[in-house]
């Protein structure tokens, strides 16, 4: 079987993507500058649309839940650096994440340090521990990858949950020490900088993820990805690629854990859970694996639909139903878990998958309805 | 003296709960390459199936006769819902080994949402018959009850998976696809046949250990399941995938190291250095004590 | 000319973007050895595979393969099996952690009666040996386990993918013997990389190249050209040793 894979001849090269109908293909790549000014100014707006958030879209509520959905929509992207870029299954991303959150927490409350260097800390910190974890986890791979780390997360949300040396505050999380803060990141009428910087973070993870997968590194990691012998073949080292996407895949989760920390004024231990690990995951296939938005547009709406679904669950027009349904209606992961399997079915390319096939489908009903 | 043989006692009663979740986990990864991330949801079911049982099933109780007929019901819920899961979800997703764990993982995140749904996230007191919540003296330590029930089911079922595996067609089917499965097809047998079957025993014991395992707590919770299984994976990639006789090695050692490390060293500590004896295991033989072998 | 036992027409195999096989077209005759040769990685097992419907899931087949009347492509292994499609696999894949019994118990079928005796002719270790771990076994012993156990039923065609591979030179031998004798009554497509073997068994020939089938005919003629045989096959000096004197891996005369 290798022998024929590796002898065969050259495979066909894919035909080049179409290019779309010209006005839209030249206006295509200032889409993301549109969207980020929009996002940009969003806090200038005093809109209310009511079903969709609960106050006007520049009311502190609203702004820190959609501060949340953006760190959520980056932290996706981040991991789809290794589940849709490279290929590696990892259970245990929130670890990084989750030490992004206490480290802070824990350098600004416990030890008193100013923010900038706490950040500064937890960051490099948080790098570390992926390169030290990925040297180790990476020896295996596969499904033993995903099992140790899922065990290594797992030793995170121990250390977290049994407090060891009083520093985590156990079951109970540790409230953020807010007197040594900027007073720009304190209380809830700035809460619109604490939007602009998720927002900050999102534009940074986006770009840094594009960047990496434009370069050679990238074509070696998306090689990884669909035929790691051919790699190997090539002469380079699957380990070295892999364990730099793991690294970088760690940094900016711990970057996105400082800021979240900020955002929600402390850390509890949920976040260290290996379900959270498992929410990235379903963030990433229901946005689409490997694509530049998908895992962004999954972070951003599962977070939303996490937050929104509890309230809808609790709406009149939920408890009106039958208990039958209005019970499982009213738990978000029921929702979000079985959205999730239905998209493993149907749309295995994720969200972003939706668009071409429905103007494939629009594209084909057309010439169906064109008279001959 | 006493101490030791408590905790080595309550470290084996550990084991077996951790063996009767894993042996399933470990033979249906070995034939099927499924991780099974549902599997915590098998024994969710098998939990509060059992329990809902006891107060409502007629004939059945929380004590004697009405009691093993509760945790049959319990058992059998789980083996139907684990055989309904292969069936609808994974069969069609046959040979795609990452789409079926995505399945597995969005179903355990909404089958123990469902759980929670139906009978609140607050862990309910389990119903047990009153000998279960005594203790038995053995060589002066006083056993809790629940636990030795626990491993002396755990021994039954070892021996009854291997005695099936040994003696019957079916496991000589599920000994030949753990180590090729699609040498077995090659033969002119239906390997997806075996692979609802390995579902079924595992969702049965899984759920088994739902039921014993809230009679050794003394209450249910909709998160059980899914605290357990980390562990129980654990015990899956120390003792070999595939392997039944492993998986109740890994089990025993992963349940003392843990039990001793935590009552001698720091509460806690014992799962981090049951996490490292994994890292260990890894690193030095990545295929596990017993390699990939359904038997021995 | 009598029909064909098997029809292969247009078979194309598309693995994770590299085209194997492009359009491979060929008929094995109902009786007899055909052989299938060309260079290493030319696709030789991906078709086998292919046809007896093994192809890994990341893979895409076109074309039709026939068995008689009945169209094989899409239907799953084990019922092709079941049908009377043999396959012995390269690299024998015998259960290493079974014994020999429990090797060949797997292939018995509910209902129809295993021909133990059969296979215990042909390979009488195979009785002695019953009890003994498969895994323990010499290669040419898992070699004849892995040919008695697909004999254990009737078929009505045998693929059979690289038999002596990396087999002692003796061992060969004895292996040839017993395909010589299973084509008595059993049509074989046989993937063979020595050339002696081949030259005693083999009454047609398909060469594959570059993904296609570069010539078809009598196996016997195309081993008398030396010249064709190495453009075709790429046979280094060792490999055409064998073919200037086939009787020192493969003792006897040709059978035409």
């Amino acid at each position: 079987m290798t022998n024929s894979v590796v002898d065969a001849p050259p495979a066909q090269v894919p035909a080049e993507l179409t290019p779309q109908r010209g006005r839209w293909h030249r206006v295509r790549p200032f889409l993301p500058l549109v969207a980020l000014a929009v996002l940009a100014i969003l806090p200038y707006s005093t809109i209310s649309l009511p079903g969709i958030f609960e106050g006007p879209v520049n009311s502190p509520g609203t702004l820190q839940l959609l501060a949340i959905c953006l760190i959520f929509g980056g932290l996706a992207a981040g991991y789809d650096l290794l589940f849709g870029r490279t290929g590696m299954l990892s259970f245990g991303h929130a670890l990084y994440f989750a030490a992004g959150v206490y480290g802070t927490d824990i350098l600004v409350t416990r030890a008193g340090l100013p923010l900038w260097q706490a950040a500064l800390l937890t960051i490099t910190g948080g790098t570390i521990l992926a390169a030290l974890l990925g040297a180790v986890a990476l020896r295996t791979v596969g499904i033993a990858f995903a099992m140790v780390t899922l065990a290594f997360a797992q030793v995170g949300a121990i250390l977290v949950a049994r407090d060891f040396g009083g520093l985590t505050g156990g079951e109970e999380g540790l409230p953020l020490d807010v007197s040594g803060l900027p007073a720009g990141l304190v209380g809830v009428t700035n809460t619109v900088n604490l939007y602009w910087l998720a927002l900050a973070y999102l534009t940074l993870v986006v770009f840094v993820v594009h960047r990496v997968s434009g370069s050679p590194t990238g074509r070696v990691l998306a090689g990884l990805r669909d035929d790691e012998r051919r790699i190997g073949v090539l002469g380079l080292d699957p380990y070295r690629y892999k364990l730099v996407a793991f690294t970088l895949a760690g940094g900016l989760a711990s970057a996105g854990g400082v800021v979240y920390c900020l955002i929600v004024g402390g850390a509890s231990p949920h976040i260290t859970s290996s379900e959270l690990t498992l929410s990235l995951l379903v963030m990433v296939v229901l946005g689409g694996p490997g694509t530049r938005w998908g895992p962004v547009l999954g972070g951003v709406l599962y977070m939303y639909l996490d937050h929104r679904l509890t309230a809808f669950g609790t709406s009149d027009a939920v408890e009106s139903l039958p208990a039958v349904l209005s019970r499982p209606l009213s738990q978000p992961l029921f929702v979000l878990g079985t959205l999730f399997i239905l998209a493993v079915y149907f749309f295995p390319g994720g969200l972003t998958s939706l668009a071409p096939r429905l103007t494939h489908l629009r594209r084909s009903l057309r010439t169906r309805s064109d008279p001959r | 003296m006493g101490t030791v043989i408590l905790l080595t006692l309550t470290g084996l009663g550990l084991a077996a709960l951790y063996f009767l979740v894993a042996s399933g986990l470990s033979l249906v990864f070995g034939l099927a390459d499924v991780l099974n991330f549902a599997h915590g949801l098998f024994l969710g079911v098998g939990a509060y199936a059992t329990w809902w049982a006891a107060g409502n099933l007629p004939g059945a109780g929380s004590d004697g006769f009405g009691f093993v007929l509760a945790v049959v019901f319990g058992v059998a819920a789980g083996t139907l819902v684990a055989v309904l899961v292969e069936l609808v979800l994974i069969r069609p997703l046959y040979s795609r080994t990452i789409e079926q764990v995505l399945v597995t993982v969005g179903l355990s995140l909404a089958g123990v949402a469902l759980l929670q749904a139906t009978w609140g996230a607050d862990a309910r007191p389990f119903p047990r018959p009153d000998w279960t919540r005594q203790v038995t003296g053995i060589l002066g330590a006083q056993v809790p009850n629940g636990g030795l029930l626990l491993i002396i089911a755990a021994v039954l079922v070892l021996g009854a998976l291997l005695a099936f595996l040994r003696w019957t067609r079916y496991g000589l089917v599920i000994r030949a696809g753990v180590e090729n499965r699609e040498m077995v097809t090659a033969l002119g047998i239906d390997v997806r046949k075996a692979f609802t079957l390995v579902f079924a025993i595992g969702g049965a014991a899984a759920a088994l250990a739902g039921a014993l395992g809230g009679v050794y707590f003394g209450t249910v919770s909709p998160g059980q399941g899914s605290s357990l299984l980390i562990f129980a994976f654990i015990v899956v990639v120390i003792g070999g995938m595939g392997s039944v006789v492993g998986s109740a090695y890994a089990a025993v050692v992963v349940g003392l190291v843990q039990q001793f490390v935590n009552y001698y060293g720091t509460s806690g500590l014992g799962d981090i250095c049951v996490v490292g004896l994994l890292a260990v295991v890894l690193l030095l033989r990545p295929q596990g004590i017993a390699g990939k072998v359904a038997t021995a | 000319m009598t029909e064909p036992i098997l029809n292969v027409e247009d078979l194309s195999v598309r693995i994770s973007g590299l085209h194997i096989l492009q359009g491979v077209s060929f008929t094995v005759a109902p009786t007899g050895v055909t052989v299938l040769l060309g260079r290493n990685g030319v696709g030789k097992t991906t078709t086998l595979r292919a046809i007896v419907g093994l192809t890994p899931p990341a893979g895409e087949v076109r074309g039709t393969v026939r068995m008689g009347a009945q169209s094989l492509l899409a239907r799953p292994t084990h019922r092709l099996v079941r049908g009377g499609l043999g396959y012995v696999p390269e690299d024998r894949c015998v259960f290493a952690g079974l014994t020999v019994a429990e090797n060949l118990r797997l292939a018995e079928r509910r209902g129809v009666s295993p021909a133990y005796d059969k296979v215990f002719a042909l390979f009488p270790e195979l009785d002695r040996r019953g009890r003994q771990r498969a895994g323990s076994l010499s290669g040419g012993q898992q070699q004849m386990l892995a040919i008695g156990r697909v004999l254990l039923n009737d078929n009505r065609l045998l693929l059979v993918d690289e038999p002596t591979k990396g087999l002692a030179p003796k061992v060969v031998t004895e292996v040839a013997e017993v395909l010589e004798r299973v084509a008595e009554s059993v049509p074989v497509l046989l993937v063979e990389q020595n050339l002696a073997v081949v030259r005693r068994l083999a009454r047609d020939a398909v060469v594959l190249a570059a993904g296609k089938v570069a010539w078809t005919g009598d196996a016997q003629e195309l081993l008398l050209e030396t010249a064709l045989t190495r453009s075709l096959l790429g046979v280094g000096s060792g490999e055409s040793q064998h073919l200037a004197e086939p009787g020192r891996a493969a003792p006897g005369k040709d059978q035409h």
